[in-house]
């Protein structure tokens, strides 16, 4: 555990000591305020809820959280420090959910300083801060499920660009199972069940679950237990990729 | 103890390590040799856990390498080839990250850090980006890293790869130093840094061990071991060639040239030493030398009359030469510029043993 905690605060001081944590930040701020106040136009239709803050970060995540994520393994790869972190006393796991939550944290740091958002609807109105509040954990949630995926293929190569296209691809995927018009499309020639059952596997029918203003736990185990697959084939990746 | 049992590692179909076994006590320095690809550094990566054989074990402190994976990293210090180490760290992050790993902290582990810069001469940079230090430099901070919890066990791929001069004696004796309590394993490609350091050397071949000895005893497998190397000067040499083959012991007299000189550079020195690290002996007559300066490098011969003449005297198997060698050229009153009893050429002995590998 407690080189998982090093492993850990390693990468987050690595986040915060280079320029492109800061840019992350302000892209994420300036994006999601551009997306909602100027193309969902939250001033103007005035409604106190954050429903047009949220409904854009699925889209937001699918570039930034890659670009987060992507160095994790490849840099540790391409540059041969993985050598080094292997002959250390470090477990696999430790490594594995150590670099994770420090990309996670990083995010979340990013996502709690959007609490202006929650600023100027308290001031447009009385908004129900319980969605607020579920809708935050939901947005967290599907960030860790990013970037779960974003491990899993930075692991895979040792570019990172290629791991980025990867992951932006593969979180996409995940993202469509569940959208309206691919739905419609499998229900052309599916049975309702089946299409059902996938779009039960996409990160946006369990995201949209928690705009509702209670933590579903169906949905909360789903984003946890992709995030150890993920993890878990990280691992499997990682132990067959790393003399590479 | 390093226990090392029929280690082997295929990469899809090149058999990087071939059933490689050997053993490493406390108080030794083992050098690996090898030509580029021979399996150095993949035979370390195994030792070190870092890569899993494909078939064999190895042992560290008698933990296996595949049971206990952290047992035996806790007690090695390793320098992969090529030292690397996280760019965007300074050097004195990067060392209290791997102190905190290796399970120190509060003013131990500050203080270990602070001993480590000192030993590796990194205090003026200790503040650096490591991705901004030149190469060498990088290779200390791999160094301090490996050394930093004081390992039992030590495994250093080219360690002093990249070093001046200076920094390359001074890791030599550190190492010397170390060797005395721990057991280390070292490759290198730099033959005398063998005969520096290591207690014993190991020559790897194509993913097989070659040779196994002392840096000693691997000299003495050279044809040059125990040959006498001589540098006559005289009026009467037309027949002193046919001569020295009647010399007890001796087997046969090469003749050599000008392009047999080891060093020219040596021969206008005072002493015309020519041996530059030791391995070689020489016995001379400085004021001969100077004497006789003028006929060394035109057609053997100058204005006296006189020449000169180097040749090589091979002794017979196991027969010491030197001696009688040394009586006959007396007795013949010749005047000697030089005398050499040649300990043995390891790179001859390396070009012999590796010849015909992959590389
Ligand atoms: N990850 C890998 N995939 C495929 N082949 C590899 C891999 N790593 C090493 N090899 C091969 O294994 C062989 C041994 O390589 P190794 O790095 O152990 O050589 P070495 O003795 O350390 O050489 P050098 O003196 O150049 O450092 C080489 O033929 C190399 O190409
Ligand atoms: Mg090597």
């Amino acid at each position: 555990m407690r080189n998982l905690k090093a492993v850990l605060k390693r990468e987050l001081k690595g986040y915060f000591e280079s320029p492109v944590a800061y840019v992350f930040i302000i892209i994420f701020l300036l994006a999601t305020a551009g997306c909602t106040f100027f193309i969902s136009r939250l001033f103007d239709t005035r409604v106190a809820s954050l429903d047009a803050f949220f409904v854009w970060h699925p889209w937001l995540y699918l570039f930034l959280v890659p670009a987060v994520g992507m160095r994790l393994w490849s840099e540790e790869r391409k540059s041969g420090t993985i050598e080094l972190l292997f002959t250390l006393p470090i477990t696999l796991i430790e490594a594995i959910a150590g670099k994770f939550l420090a990309a996670w944290l990083f995010i979340g740091i990013a996502l709690l300083l959007t609490f202006p958002m929650v600023v100027t609807v308290a001031y447009l109105g009385s908004p129900d801060y319980g969605i607020i509040f579920t809708s935050y954990i939901g947005s967290f949630l599907l960030a860790g499920a990013y970037l779960a995926v974003t491990c899993l293929f930075s692991a895979m190569s040792k570019n990172q660009v290629i791991s980025f296209v990867l992951a932006v691809v593969a979180c996409f995927a995940m993202l469509m199972l569940g959208a309206g018009v691919f739905t419609d499309f499998l229900n052309g020639f599916l049975p309702v069940g089946i299409s059902e059952a996938i779009s039960a596997f996409s990160f946006f029918t369990h995201f949209q679950n928690f705009q509702r203003g209670l933590i579903d736990s169906r949905s909360l185990i789903y984003f946890i237990s992709m995030i150890g697959f993920m993890l878990t084939a990280n691992a499997v990746v990682l132990e067959m990729k790393k003399a590479e | 103890m390093i226990a090392v049992e029929s280690l082997a590692k295929s990469f899809g179909s090149i058999r990087a390590v071939d059933s490689i076994s050997f053993t490493v006590n406390k108080g030794e320095i083992l050098g690996f040799l090898g030509p580029n690809g021979a399996g150095k550094s993949t035979t370390m990566k195994m030792i070190t856990t870092f890569l899993p054989p494909t078939s064999g074990s190895a042992k560290v402190a008698n933990f296996d390498i595949w049971e206990n994976p952290l047992e035996v990293r806790a007690r090695i210090g390793y320098l992969p080839e090529s030292a690397p180490s996280y760019k965007d760290m300074n050097v004195y992050d990067f060392l209290m990250f791997t102190a905190e790993v290796r399970g120190y902290d509060g003013e131990e582990r500050k203080n270990r850090v602070v001993r480590m810069l000192e030993t590796c001469n990194l205090k003026d940079v200790a503040w650096q980006l490591i991705d901004t230090l030149s190469k060498g430099y990088r290779q200390r901070v791999g160094f301090a890293q490996a050394l930093l919890h004081d390992p039992e066990y030590l495994v250093l791929d080219e360690p002093t790869d990249g070093l001046d001069p200076n920094q390359k004696q001074e890791v030599r004796a550190l190492i010397r130093r170390m060797g005395r309590e721990k057991c280390i394993i070292l490759s290198t490609h730099i033959l005398e840094e063998v005969e520096a350091v290591c207690s014993r050397a190991i020559i790897i071949g194509n993913g097989k061990i070659v040779a196994d000895g002392t840096p000693e005893a691997l000299r003495r497998r050279s044809k040059l071991h125990g040959a006498v190397t001589l540098e006559l000067f005289g009026a009467d040499l037309k027949d002193a060639f046919a001569d020295l083959e009647k010399i007890a012991g001796v087997e046969r007299v090469e003749l050599l040239t000008d392009e047999d000189r080891p060093s020219q550079n040596a021969r206008t020195g005072k002493n015309g030493k020519e041996s530059e690290n030791g391995m070689e002996k020489s016995v001379n007559d400085s004021k001969e030398a100077e004497d006789s300066k003028a006929g060394k490098y035109g057609d053997g011969s100058d204005k006296t009359g006189k020449s000169s003449l180097r040749v090589r005297l091979f002794p017979k198997k196991g027969v010491a030469i030197a001696h009688e060698a040394a009586q006959f050229v007396h007795q013949r009153k010749w005047e000697v510029d030089a005398f050499t009893l040649e300990k043995g050429d390891l790179n001859e002995v390396f070009y012999n043993l590796t010849r015909g590998g992959q590389a």
